[in-house]
């Protein structure tokens, strides 16, 4: 059993431990796509050197997600007293010469980091634009501490908030500051966390439980992913918390497979806390005791749905069912039961610890708080960003993402993934919140913001998102079974320059059928993606089925390459077609087979006179 | 070919005195409850057996009470699960959003002509099976794949991919 002073006094040796004088402290970013782009390797390297060099003063440690993926394999040396260095895109050798010159002879090693101004002044990663815009709440043990040691959590006020919920507040306070506070679920619906939780509070029954979504499915979206593996306990405090605030003693992760790094932290965390009795019986002496269990997913987008995650648990095929009766009153085997996600609980802890006023000075009105957006596809800085509610798109885009690489032109960004819809630029001030993106026909969904430029096809993305639900449709009502089947088969046709105008009216038609009659909100919104394209992007539709031409130059079947009189006969093109298509001598024109020529583009991308006409 | 666990036809398929059976059920009683394991099962079955053959559901059945109706819905619906065998390396391509715009296609493409298998195809030697995969959640590495449990992102450059494979015997 553990009293406040044990905490008080674990947090003390622990920061000791990390910032006591002299020491160096060296963070490795070891999340998941820190790993593959060679973290490891440097790790090995910090290691073997640190030791065979007799640097005691130097504590090498795992950290999570930076958030900056492009600069990866990130490292950064923390010293007391002085600004921390960051180093970028590291590999073997330049750890080296870092162990070498930094670490040893206390000279940072300037071409190797973030940047430096002409004084020679380093900057370090909160310096860059990325950041300057960002607030940290869900993110903020990420990148920073250790995963793998609680310790450094408690460093952090960790498990404080928990140990305040069960000492000093009761189950109804705990849900009216969360009521209070206006957090609203950030798995993409964005039901308020506290009346879920009130619902749950009063049922009568033997057994609760909490359960953490974590089955991340969104494509474009891994924000849960870096907390898991980033800071694993933050998720395990909340739910205990969830749990005392509800009368539940058990709770359920359900994570997916897919994520190996993040289920193995998980289990670390879980076994730490058990052992110093932060989870198990009597936690803080009081008499509320719970207990989590991991629970693998096997890879279906669908069992994000809360009904169809609780048939997963219970071993069954992931088919969602109806509601009501609502998972508050019979969730998983017939018992209250509250699934959260992991983004949302990654708030509750600083919710209590600081309360709700403090959590409200963030964001909006109808949406406080922050929200984590995964930035990808077609901008410079791809990553995970942290911002308040109420930033507009332009900002996430521009400020932080700093626009489309090479120079190409922004066309839209795509916005909760499957279910949601695109957004063009003529809406890109519209700030960020739940209720805005949804007036603007998108959604919040769990925050994967994927950004295309001129090359994309919205046809073919729209496409894409359907080719998902098709595959993902766990086949128990029929709008979403077969309508979204036909929806695709039109979506062929159409990109394979064999679409009617009549086609794309029986879209529309489709999608406003399935969006009203299907089961569940995977079936409710897998319309979204063809009807926010239609919507912006008619004339592309259009394109397709009567000029048989795709704008963006994507659907294989609509285009077709030309040599013009530009060609100056370097033979480039015919030595990288792959089908020998091309044919001609050198300083002569060269002509293309149609017949043989399968509009693979090799040719278009090398020519360096501009004389391969696409149309 | 006397050791009991290798089958008299010695096609490589299971035989009831394979000493994995024993693993399994040690694995089933060590379960302590009752509700809810199936997918745990499942699990720990596909990893020791690399695949779920018709034997080793009726044996899960069997072992705990499970229809074997209910078992062979649940292995079915579910893309993790395998009925038929798989390579000893499974490559996913990740067709994710942020892949799939940039290019992913293309990498799919070149695994499927690198190896001369299909999507979703073994290689006749069983050394690498191929599949499209959901999102793996490394949007930043975009177009990633993952080949057990390494990712390998960036892979623009599709050049790189031969290089890769040549990693895994």
């Amino acid at each position: 059993m553990m009293t406040m002073v044990d905490l008080t006094g674990l947090k003390a040796k622990a920061l000791e431990e990390m910032e006591s004088e002299g020491t160096l402290r060296v963070v490795v970013g070891m999340a998941t796509c820190g790993q593959s782009a060679g973290a490891r390797r440097v790790m090995e390297t910090l290691k073997k050197d640190v030791a065979g060099l007799g640097l005691d003063n130097v504590k090498v440690a795992v950290t999570g997600c930076v958030g900056m993926c492009t600069y990866e394999p990130i490292v950064e040396v923390l010293q007391p007293g002085k600004k921390k260095v960051t180093y970028i895109r590291m590999d073997a050798e330049k750890t080296a010469r870092v162990i070498q010159e930094h670490l040893k002879d206390g000279k940072p090693v300037l071409e190797y980091t973030v940047g430096h101004d002409h004084a020679g002044n380093l900057k370090n990663l909160e310096d860059l634009q990325f950041y300057a815009k960002q607030e940290r709440i869900v993110l903020r043990n990420c990148g920073t501490i250790n995963p793998e040691n609680i310790h450094e959590y408690i460093a952090r006020d960790g498990y404080a908030a928990l140990r305040k919920a069960l000492l000093e507040m009761t189950p109804e306070t705990v849900i009216d500051e969360m009521k209070k506070s206006g957090l609203r679920g950030r798995g993409g619906a964005g039901f308020p966390t506290g009346l879920k939780w009130g619902f749950a509070a009063p049922n009568q029954a033997d057994q609760k439980y909490i359960i953490c979504n974590a089955d991340e499915g969104d494509p474009g979206a891994f924000m849960d992913r870096s907390v898991l593996e980033g800071d694993p306990h933050s998720i395990l405090e909340a739910m205990a918390i969830g749990g005392y605030a509800i009368g539940a003693s058990k709770g359920y992760i359900y994570v997916r497979a897919e994520y190996p790094v993040a289920v193995e932290r998980l289990k670390i965390a879980i076994a730490q806390a058990q052992e110093m009795g932060l989870l198990g019986r009597n936690i803080f002496g009081s008499n509320f005791s719970f207990d989590i269990e991991i629970r693998l997913g096997a890879g279906a987008f669908v069992c994000g749905e809360e009904t169809a995650l609780i048939a997963s648990i219970e071993g069954k095929r992931g088919m969602s069912r109806n509601k009501p009766p609502f998972p508050a009153y019979k969730g998983l085997w017939g018992k209250p039961t509250v699934i959260n996600n992991v983004e949302t609980l990654a708030n509750v802890a600083q919710i209590i610890l600081k309360g709700a006023d403090w959590f409200r000075s963030f964001g909006t009105e109808k949406s406080p708080g922050t929200k984590v957006f995964a930035l990808g596809g077609k901008i410079n800085n791809t990553g995970l960003v942290e911002v308040p509610m109420g930033i507009t798109l332009r900002e996430v885009i521009y400020d932080i993402g700093s626009g489309c690489p090479q120079g190409k032109a922004f066309k839209a960004v795509q916005t909760g993934g499957p279910s949601g819809g695109c957004i063009t630029a003529a809406d890109l001030d519209t700030p960020i919140d739940f209720d805005n993106l949804v007036a603007i026909g998108s959604m919040m969904g769990s925050g994967g913001m994927i950004v295309m430029d001129e090359d994309n096809c919205m046809v073919d993305i729209a496409k894409f998102f359907l080719d998902f639900t098709v595959d993902e449709s766990c086949g128990k009502c029929t709008p979403c079974r077969e309508g979204t089947k036909r929806m695709l088969e039109i979506l062929d046709r159409i990109v394979a320059g064999e679409g009617t105008m009549q086609d794309l009216e029986n879209l529309e038609d489709l999608a406003e059928n399935i969006r009203l009659t299907s089961l569940c909100a995977l079936g409710q919104t897998a319309p979204n993606p063809v009807m926010s394209t239609m919507k912006h992007f008619l004339d592309e539709y259009v394109a397709h089925v009567q000029d048989k031409k795709c704008p963006a130059g994507v659907c294989k079947a609509l285009l077709g390459y030309m040599i013009t009189a530009d060609c100056k006969g370097c033979t480039k093109c015919k030595r990288v077609c792959p089908v020998d298509a091309i044919t001609g001598e050198v300083k002569q024109l060269h002509v293309i087979d149609q017949a043989l020529c399968i509009r693979c583009g090799a040719c278009f991308n090398v020519c360096s006179f501009n004389a391969i006409a696409r149309n | 070919m006397n050791d009991q666990s290798t089958c008299a036809c010695s096609c490589g398929c299971i035989t009831a005195e394979d000493p994995r059976f024993a693993e399994l059920k040690s694995y089933i009683d060590s379960l302590d409850q009752n509700q809810g394991i199936t997918m745990p099962v499942l699990q720990e079955a596909q990893r020791s057996f690399g695949y779920l053959p018709l034997e080793v559901q009726k044996f899960i059945s069997e072992n705990t009470g499970v229809p074997l109706a209910e078992i062979y819905g649940v292995a079915t619906f579910y893309s993790q699960f395998a009925i038929e065998p798989k390579g000893r390396h499974h490559i996913g391509v990740c067709m994710g959003t942020a892949c799939y715009v940039k290019g992913s296609q293309k990498v799919l493409d070149k695994l499927a002509e690198e190896l001369k298998i299909k999507v979703g195809c073994t290689t006749a030697d069983g050394r690498f099976t191929l599949e499209a995969t959901r999102c793996l959640g490394c949007c930043g590495l975009a177009p990633c794949i993952m080949i057990d449990d390494d990712v390998f992102g960036k892979l623009d450059d599709i050049s790189r991919i031969p290089d890769i494979l040549g990693k895994y015997e």
